[in-house]
């Protein structure tokens, strides 16, 4: 998978989204995500880890706890979608040089 | 080490393409707006065009449908037909920002009957700093919230 594939793929899940969403906010610990949503804390850790994964999350110890947080520079979505982005520009350029391959 | 010394990786992608170096340079450069997707805009009214001037110097940039300018950055190195650098200056609220300087390397290198074309998006560190500004914004409208209404658009196509 490429990191638009993984970012998407994670992002398209509306609970995983709403776990986002949260954190775009400011850092949470997991039984702060799991408050006011329908899910189990062990779900909320499962939603994370695939966050993480994808590079949109990234996780640290404060004190006895973790603390989740969106990726320090927020590069993991923007990394994802500019690899989209310029995938999408390259096939067009393709098509049109091989037009007329002079 | 601090958050700031993290160096991401940059963008690559590349694409095989059956003609030669010399056209693909010349379709990439000054038939920018032939192929450039029109959805691909950053300015405040729908895109007519999408131009770069073909030198070092020169200006990247797109004109609206009401003739409105908005520049997405300039051409940095010009090295027909080998390699073109561009500096890109859109940042992540999707304006142009003159002081964000992140670059677009493109290489074109003759391969069996046809031309690798190499793109990597470099120093993506900068957009880093510009990114915990817009998230440190009270107005979460802009920045992650913006870019999740993107990802929500992708995911749906």
């Amino acid at each position: 998978m490429t990191n638009a594939d993984r970012a998407l793929s994670a992002i398209a899940d509306p609970t995983r989204r709403q776990v986002f969403e949260r954190l775009a906010a400011g850092p949470r610990s997991v039984g702060e995500l799991a408050e006011g949503l329908p899910v189990s804390r062990p779900a909320v850790s499962q939603h994370l880890k695939v966050l993480k994964e994808a590079g949109l999350v990234a996780d640290r110890a404060e004190g006895t706890r973790r603390v989740y947080e969106i990726d320090p520079h927020g590069l993991g979505a923007l990394r994802a979608w500019l690899d989209q982005f310029w995938g999408e520009a390259l096939a067009a350029f393709k098509a049109e040089a091989e037009k007329d391959p002079s | 080490m601090t958050a700031a010394q993290i160096k991401p990786a940059p963008v690559r992608r590349s694409v095989f393409v059956k003609c030669s170096p010399e056209h693909a340079f010349e379709v990439f450069t000054a038939g920018f707006d032939r192929w450039w997707p029109k959805g691909h805009s950053v300015g405040s009214t729908p895109q007519r065009a999408a131009l770069m001037e073909l030198k070092a110097g020169g200006r990247w940039y797109e004109i609206g449908e009401d003739g409105s300018e908005t520049q997405w950055g300039k051409v940095m190195i010009w090295e027909p037909p080998h390699r073109v650098v561009l500096v890109w200056s859109v940042d992540p609220d999707w304006n142009c920002d003159p002081n964000l300087h992140t670059e677009v390397e493109v290489r074109f290198t003759p391969e069996g009957g046809g031309v690798r074309v190499d793109l990597e998006h470099r120093n993506l560190e900068a957009f880093g700093a510009r990114a915990e500004e817009v998230r440190a914004k009270i107005d979460n409208e802009k920045g992650w919230n913006s870019l999740l209404k993107m990802f929500a658009a992708q995911a749906e196509l």
